[in-house]
């Protein structure tokens, strides 16, 4: 099962590989890791999402809690949350109706063409997951996709709670 | 504000934590740090002859005091060395600091003489680690490593300090830190009300009730509350390897270690319990044998300061996270006054069932033998230290022989390497334990196999005067090894067996020590005095013993706790 692990750390030299090694070291998977710095700049914000069931997610958390650096650790998939991605993808521009096709896809998915160039176009889009795998799928049958990078991703729950110090 | 190097700040912060000792071995990149040394006598330095050994020694030191053991060692090999011992101390628990040199700031990344990534390397088996960028930074680092390893469930940290911060030519403002504490580390030592008394109402309505005391118990110096708790419930008490002494084993409520060589009677409680109460205890996979059939009619209660270590092997039923000692407290304040006696006519007939355990005598062994029987060594042993000496040990046989044959009436007297089952961990154990207790009995408990994984620390001991005693129960093999390749490889003894073993009395002969060989079993009793008699003098004792004998009893493989071999033959 996707488990989404938001976690509040120091932004300490070491403190990302530790989170990391607990992943490593004891056989989780991490599927995506997106990392930041938060309004304070002295954390950082790491979301982190693996497949684990509910003995193993327990395990993680607070294998993740007990680490020095980590202030709070909460599992988003546990309550309704907001969660998002972004990629860039860079797809082939050979033909006036491949590009046509190319804008119609992005007005689909409200997406947005950031760069442009003789021979090729580089979208952004945000969204679920699921929406960024099927924005890439569509394209792929369009046109072809030169290369694509996602940011993994990164969530906040609903409403009032809130993962402060 | 007093200026000083980096070099001196290390030593001084270490003074002004109280750091007596250092465990340490010197090289190019700690050679500041050593000249600080040179001029003071408030840290005294011991000159290991094996950086693993000097974090076995802090190890010691740090298991039979409960203060923290600290290590300097340097940069690349040095800090290398130590990683053995680093990782002995994170899985048992033992609060440590270790300070390894590193190369120049400059250098870092360059793949420089003498540099390997420390934090890096001791990541997964630190408790935390810290790289020092400046040299103003490190009073608080130490600080900060002290207080982490010694918080909380405790652990080893390593400070990895630069050369160049620690440069004597260079001064810098020394601050000692009036506050380590931090926003992301505050480990919860209170228990919670409500776990507390559904914990206290399940004690006491148990009839078949087992308290199964770890090594916390002894970390948390919890041994007069977890008695207390005992005497009220009247519950049999069992002890895993790491918990012997926290609870005493001359008590007669104690029915012994429990686990892969527990005694019959220890497993057979657990087996059938209830309801188990688990003071500072992990559930670790040599004391649960197959977790599907780990006891199972028990209410299970676990109270473990370590939040990751509830409900990670066995789902427990009621956890309560704490100390031990503060939620014993918490537990003994909820059951308020329990009568004693109402409660032991409660429980008559489980203690019916459990002496019947008992009279099994799991631990009898043949003592008409011509051989020397390992199990008699250790019953001298005792005879011979009144039960009173501080027994380390390393691992094998002759480990779970000294468990299982000495009774340990104390906590933090019985010193083993119990989470990773490091060899080589005895003699600098022992020597660290030594150090710390000049006036006490120092023993340890060893194999032909393990003593000679850091046989060169006898030099240290005549250096520092530490009159150890060694008790090497000599079977000329890996015993432990041997003894698995017995019951499961058809006795294919496969490289489990040493040619050309050293002749022991004269090699600790030749480190300026006493040896004395034993293989007579009617000469036993009296080597031993003669070996405790020579207070001053390390002895080494290398006894002659069988070497087909195996330790029993032995759970069976992928059976429940009580599955159990108990001897050669028998079987429960
Ligand atoms: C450093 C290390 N290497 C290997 C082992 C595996 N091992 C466990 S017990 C044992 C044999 C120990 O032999 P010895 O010290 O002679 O003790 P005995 O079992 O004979 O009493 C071995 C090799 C270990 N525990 N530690």
């Amino acid at each position: 099962m996707k488990r989404i692990l938001s976690v509040l750390m120091e932004n300490a030299p070491g403190s990302l590989s530790r989170i990391v090694g607990v992943f490593s070291q004891r056989g989780y998977n991490v599927d995506s890791l997106c990392v930041a710095p938060t309004d304070d700049k002295s954390l950082s914000r790491v979301t982190i999402t693996t497949q684990a069931d509910d003995k193993v997610i327990e395990q993680i958390t607070k294998q993740v809690n007990k680490l020095i650096d980590v202030l709070k650790v909460v599992d988003l998939t546990d309550g309704s949350h907001v969660e998002r991605e972004l990629m860039l993808i860079k797809v082939a521009t050979r033909s006036e109706l491949v590009r046509s096709e190319i804008h119609r896809n992005v007005d689909i998915f409200r997406a947005q063409i950031v760069d442009v160039d003789s021979t090729n176009y580089t979208i952004q889009v945000t969204g679920t997951s699921d929406k960024l795998d099927a924005f890439a799928h569509t394209l792929g049958q369009t046109t072809e996709i030169i290369e694509a990078s996602r940011t993994g991703i990164c969530g906040l729950a609903r409403g009032e709670k809130a993962l402060r110090p | 504000m007093e200026m000083m190097s980096g070099a001196a700040m290390v030593v001084r912060t270490l003074k002004d934590i109280g750091v007596k000792h250092v465990f340490g071995y010197p090289g190019g990149a700690v050679l500041d740090i050593y000249d600080a040394l040179y001029a003071q006598t408030d840290v005294e330095h011991v000159l290991v002859r094996h950086e693993q050994a000097a974090a076995h020694m802090a190890d010691g030191y740090a298991r039979s005091t409960g203060l923290t053991g600290t290590v300097l060692v340097t940069s690349g090999p040095g800090a290398t060395n130590t990683l053995t011992g680093i990782a002995t101390a994170y899985m048992d628990s033992i609060p440590m600091v270790i300070l390894s040199g590193q190369v120049p700031s400059k250098h870092i990344g360059e793949d420089a003489f003498q540099e390997t990534d420390m934090v890096g390397c001791s990541r997964p088996i630190v408790k935390h680690s810290f790289l020092v960028k400046r040299a103003i930074d490190i009073p608080e680092a130490i600080a900060k490593a002290f207080y982490i390893a010694s918080t909380g469930r405790p652990g080893p940290v390593v400070v990895d300090l630069p050369k160049d911060i620690v440069n004597v030519a260079e001064e810098h403002p020394y601050v000692f830190p009036t506050d380590v504490t931090m926003r992301s580390y505050n480990p919860t030592l209170k228990g919670h009300n409500k776990q507390i008394k559904k914990a206290v109402s399940t004690l006491l309505e148990a009839k078949r009730p087992v308290i199964y005391v770890g090594g916390g118990a002894v970390i948390s110096e919890a041994s007069a509350l977890v008695t207390e708790i005992a005497e009220k419930l009247q519950a049999p008490v069992t002890s895993t390897l790491m918990g012997l002494g926290a609870f005493s084993s001359t008590h007669d409520q104690f029915v012994g270690m429990l686990g892969m060589h527990g005694r019959l009677e220890a497993n057979k409680a657990m087996h059938n319990a209830d309801c188990i109460l688990a003071l500072g205890a992990r559930f670790d996979d040599r004391v649960t044998n197959n977790v599907e059939k780990f006891c199972p009619h028990a209410t299970i209660i676990h109270v473990d300061i370590d939040p990751a270590s509830i409900s990670k092997t066995i789902a427990v039923h009621i956890p309560v996270v704490g100390s031990v000692d503060k939620v014993a407290e918490q537990l003994l304040e909820q059951m308020g006054k329990v009568d004693a006696k109402a409660q032991k006519a409660k429980l008559a007939d489980w203690w019916q069932q459990v002496n019947q355990w008992r009279e099994r005598d799991c631990l009898a062994y043949q003592k008409d033998s011509k051989l020397i029987k390992p199990q008699e060594v250790i019953e001298s042993l005792y005879k011979h230290t009144k039960g009173e000496a501080y027994v380390s040990s390393d691992v094998g046989q002759h480990q779970m022989f000294a468990a299982l044959y000495y009774p340990f009436a104390k906590p933090r007297r019985w010193i083993n390497s119990g989470g990773l089952g490091t060899m080589g961990f005895g003699l600098p154990a022992a020597m660290g334990v030594q150090m710390a207790h000049p006036d006490a009995i120092s023993a340890v408990v060893t194999g032909d196999g393990s003593i000679q994984m850091n046989i060169q620390e006898l030099a240290t001991c005549l250096q520092y005067n530490l009159p150890i005693k060694i008790i090497s129960l000599n079977n000329r093999a890996l015993g432990m090894v041997r003894q698995w390749q017995d019951m499961i490889y058809k006795g294919r003894h496969s490289h489990s067996y040493m040619d050309s073993m050293p002749d022991f009395v004269k090699l600790a002969e030749a480190y300026g020590h006493v040896g004395i060989r034993v293989t007579d079993p009617a000469e036993l009793d009296d080597a031993m005095a003669r070996c405790f008699a020579m207070k001053d003098r390390l002895v080494f004792m290398d006894i002659e013993i069988d070497q087909n004998e195996h330790v029993y009893p032995m759970q069976i493989k992928f059976g429940a706790m009580d599955d159990m071999r108990l001897s050669k033959t028998e079987r429960t």
